[in-house]
């Protein structure tokens, strides 16, 4: 019976080394939060169905900003988990766009028409790339607080249990 | 995340029973006698808890280590890691590695590789033709990388098309940069040279 509760006790310890380690190095490559909080770029811009988008008018939400393409395999598979995001803090204040790079447009359509997509989506540039400091990989999320600024940078496939928290903590700031 | 706990369990299971099968036994207490200050019972709790950590350790690191060569389809030997690149870039002559860009025109124009040429997608047929032009005028047995960075490794639609189409038509020392993330993070953000524009 002592033997059995020291096994145990000892698993407990070894799975939670092997999460802290394991933990620690992917939160390095997947997330990184900017010390500086820059301010988010203010764009107007027309999004896939002809809609005018000021992301000035995006004042006290917090944004999702999601740069994808709908020919980056693991992009396109986080689709539907922004658009639960969206549909499920939608009403605390949780905006998301999405940018697109470099996709054909009549996929793009097709892609958005499938998946009802309940966001704006907009086809990017090198100026919005730019604006958000340079985009140099797929998927990219910006996470942006209800004061305007950065406040994490999600690089390649997004830990989505992470995110939300994130989205949990930002939507829990008073508004301006 | 089911199979490192089924692993560390039964190596803890193990080292429990090992060590209870060889206790008291001579070999074992002369072992022992290196510690003499601890109690047996502390002893073998202490044995079986350090041996478990490594176990624990020696998992994760297994899990955070670049992906197995076994289960990628480029192999190892055909990779190049940014580093290693980078100081490649420098030599001269044909020690000086052709660096082709086969991905979007998008992520090429904001930085890239200095030296490197543009290709395009070769995982569309446009890039895959060009790539193909480029091709028939570099010898067979020139050194030549090629890399993307569009998405993360596992994913990236474009390297895999392209290294195999270089090894098809007989390159025999082409390599692919790995890039785990994307060229953001594995190459620019480590502060190795990047070059802007088309």
């Amino acid at each position: 019976m002592r033997s059995s509760i020291i096994l145990l006790a000892l698993g407990a310890l070894a799975f939670g080394i092997y999460l802290g380690v394991h933990h620690a190095s992917r939160r390095h490559a997947d997330v990184m939060t900017s010390p500086a909080l820059a301010a988010a770029p203010e764009l107007s811009l027309t999004d896939l169905n002809g809609a005018a988008l000021h992301t000035a008018s995006y004042k006290d939400k917090v944004v999702l900003v999601n740069f994808w393409a709908a020919w980056c395999k693991p992009c396109a598979e986080e689709v539907p988990q922004f658009i639960a995001l969206q549909k499920k803090y939608q009403d605390q204040g949780l905006r998301v766009i999405g940018f697109s790079v470099e996709d054909d447009a009549a996929e793009l359509r097709d892609f958005y028409r499938k998946y009802q997509v309940n966001y704006p989506v907009v086809p990017s540039d090198l100026k919005i790339a730019d604006a958000f400091g340079g985009v140099l990989g797929l998927p990219t999320t910006f996470v942006i607080g209800r004061d305007g600024r950065i406040h994490g940078k999600h690089n390649g496939a997004t830990n989505f249990a992470s995110l939300e928290r994130e989205v949990v903590a930002l939507l829990r700031t008073p508004q301006s | 995340m089911l199979s490192p706990c089924l692993c560390v369990s039964v190596v803890g299971f193990f080292c429990s029973a090992t060590i209870r099968s060889i206790r008291g036994k001579l070999l074992f207490q002369s072992h022992l006698q290196f510690f003499p200050m601890i109690p047996f019972s502390l002893r073998s709790t202490t044995l079986l808890l350090l041996t478990t950590v490594v176990a624990a350790l020696a998992l994760a690191s297994a899990q955070t280590a670049k992906p197995s060569s076994a289960a990628d389809d480029i192999p190892a030997a055909s990779q190049i890691q940014p580093n290693e690149l980078a100081q490649a870039m420098k030599a001269t002559g044909a020690q000086k590695p052709v660096i082709l860009y086969v991905g979007p025109k998008a992520f090429y124009a904001q930085a890239h590789i200095p030296g490197s040429e543009f290709i395009g997608p070769v995982g569309k047929p446009e890039g895959m033709d060009k790539l193909r032009a480029r091709a028939a005028s570099l010898p067979k047995d020139g050194a030549v990388v090629i890399y993307c960075g569009c998405c993360p490794w596992d994913h990236c639609p474009n390297i895999r098309p392209a290294f195999a189409e270089l090894k098809k038509a007989g390159f025999t020392k082409v390599r692919v940069l790995y890039m785990a993330t994307g060229f953001g993070v594995d190459w620019k953000d480590k502060g190795l040279p990047v070059a802007t524009g088309e």
